[in-house]
C-alpha cells in the first residue's frame, strides 16, 4: 500500500509527464488558453490514461512479453510478441478513447459538449502511450501499480496544463517583446514551469 | 522549401515538440532521432497517399496509425540491430514517433488528397525542417552543457583552466524548452510577418 502511495505522488510530481519527458506537449501548448478548456483536457487525459496504463499492463503481461503465452501452452513458453506491442498499445487507445467518447456521449451528454473535440484528438496525444510505454520498461509487477502510473501521470498532466493555462490568461497583461509574443512566450513559461517541478527530483520515496 | 523555414513544422506549426525536445541534450540522439523521422514521415506520406483514395474516411485514423505504427516498429528494429546503445539511450521516444503530430498532420493535411510522389517529397521536406531545428537545439545544448560534440572534446582545456566551467543546467530537461524559445524569438524576428498579436 505505502508503496502505491509512493507511486502516486512519484507520477505526480517527480516523474511529471510534462516536465520531465515532454509528454503531450503539442496539445499542452496549444490547448492551454484558457483555464476551463485545458481543465477539460486535463480530465479526459486522466480519465484514457487510467484505462489504457491498466489495460495494456495486461496485454503486456499475458501476451506480448517474453514468456507471457505460457498460459495457453507451454509449447509457447519461448515467443516472445514485444515487437508487436507498440502497433497493439497504439490500437488499443484508439480504440479505448473511441469506447469512452461513446460512453461519454452516451451518459453524460455536458461533459461531451464540453470535451468535444479533445476527446477524439487523445488519441494522438504523446503522453497516453507514453505512459503505456513507460509501464513496459518499468516493469510493473501488478495491475494495482500499473493503474496507478496511470492515474498519477494523468494528474500530474492536468496540473501541468491548468498551471500554464492559469499564467497564460494572465499574460494577457503583460508587455511581450513582438517576436517572442504566443509560442515563444509560452516555451519559456514552460521552461521556468519545469524548473519550479526540478525542486520535487531530490525527494526520496 | 516552405517547411525548412516559414512553415516549420515544429517553430511555426507547434507540431511534434514532445520529442523535439526529450532527445536533444546531445547532438548525436537528435541527429538519429531527425533522420528516423525524416524515414518515417516520407514513406507514410506516400503509404497513404497510395491508399488514399481506398480508405474510408470514418476510420481513416486509425488506418492512418497502423500504416505510422508498422514503420516505427521497422526503424525501431533496425535501430536495435545496428546501434544498440543508440537504442537503448533513446528508449521510448522511438516509439512515441507514432504520436508525433507531424506525422499525423502531414497525413491529414497533404498525403490524403495528393499524389504519391509530392507526399513523399513533402514527407521529407517536413521531416528535414524538424530534424534542422533538432540539430541546432542539440548543439547548443551539447556544447554549452558538455563542452562536446557528437562526444568529442570542442572547447579546449586551456579554457576550462582559465576559470570556465560547463553550464550544467542546459543538460536538464527546462532548458530544452527555453533554448527552443530563443530559436522561435530569433527566427520570428527574422520572419516578421509570422509574429503574433
Amino acid at each position: 500500500m505505502e508503496q502505491l502511495i509512493n507511486l502516486f505522488i512519484k507520477s505526480i510530481f517527480v516523474d511529471n509527464m510534462v516536465f520531465a519527458y515532454f509528454l503531450g506537449m503539442c496539445s499542452y501548448l496549444a490547448v492551454s488558453k484558457t483555464v476551463k478548456t485545458s481543465m477539460g483536457l486535463g480530465v479526459a487525459v486522466t480519465f484514457v490514461l487510467l484505462i489504457t496504463v491498466p489495460v495494456n499492463y495486461l496485454l503486456h503481461t499475458y501476451i506480448l512479453k517474453e514468456g507471457a503465452l505460457s498460459w495457453v501452452s507451454p509449447e509457447l513458453a519461448g515467443v516472445d510478441l514485444s515487437f508487436l506491442s507498440l502497433i497493439l498499445f497504439i490500437a488499443i487507445i484508439a480504440s479505448m478513447v473511441q469506447i469512452v467518447e461513446m460512453v461519454v456521449e452516451k451518459f453524460a451528454p455536458a461533459l461531451y459538449a464540453q470535451l468535444g473535440i479533445f476527446l477524439p484528438l487523445i488519441a494522438v496525444n504523446c503522453a497516453i502511450l507514453g505512459g503505456s510505454l513507460f509501464m513496459q520498461q518499468r516493469n510493473f509487477t501488478s495491475l494495482g501499480q500499473a493503474s496507478v502510473y496511470g492515474l498519477g501521470s494523468g494528474i500530474g498532466w492536468l496540473l501541468a496544463i491548468l498551471g500554464m493555462a492559469a499564467i497564460r490568461e494572465h499574460l494577457k497583461y503583460s508587455q511581450v517583446p513582438a517576436p517572442l509574443k504566443g509560442l515563444g512566450i509560452t516555451f519559456i513559461i514552460a521552461g521556468l514551469m519545469g524548473m519550479a517541478f526540478m525542486g520535487f527530483m531530490g525527494i526520496k520515496l | 522549401m516552405k517547411p525548412l523555414s516559414k512553415g516549420n513544422p515544429v517553430l511555426v506549426l507547434v507540431l511534434g515538440i514532445c520529442s523535439a525536445l526529450a532527445v536533444t541534450a546531445q547532438v548525436k540522439p537528435a541527429l538519429v532521432m531527425g533522420i528516423s523521422v525524416v524515414v518515417v514521415t516520407a514513406f507514410a506520406n506516400v503509404i497513404v497517399s497510395l491508399l488514399r483514395n481506398s480508405i474510408p474516411n470514418r476510420i481513416r485514423i486509425i488506418v492512418q496509425l497502423v500504416v505510422v505504427a508498422a514503420l516505427v516498429i521497422i526503424v525501431e528494429q533496425v535501430l536495435k540491430a545496428f546501434a544498440y546503445e543508440m537504442w537503448k539511450q533513446l528508449s521510448v521516444f522511438i516509439g512515441l514517433i507514432i504520436t508525433n503530430c507531424i506525422l499525423m498532420g502531414r497525413l491529414e493535411a497533404f498525403a490524403l488528397g495528393n499524389k504519391p510522389f509530392e507526399s513523399f517529397i513533402d514527407g521529407i521536406a517536413n521531416g528535414l525542417g524538424y530534424a534542422i531545428v533538432l540539430f541546432i537545439v542539440a548543439f547548443f545544448r551539447e556544447l554549452l552543457g558538455s563542452g562536446t560534440l557528437f562526444g568529442y572534446q570542442v572547447i579546449p582545456q586551456a579554457l576550462y583552466d582559465a576559470g570556465y566551467s560547463n553550464n550544467g543546467l542546459m543538460i536538464l530537461p527546462p532548458m530544452a524548452l527555453i533554448v527552443v524559445a530563443c530559436i522561435i524569438w530569433v527566427h520570428r524576428a527574422i520572419n516578421k510577418d509570422l509574429q503574433e498579436k
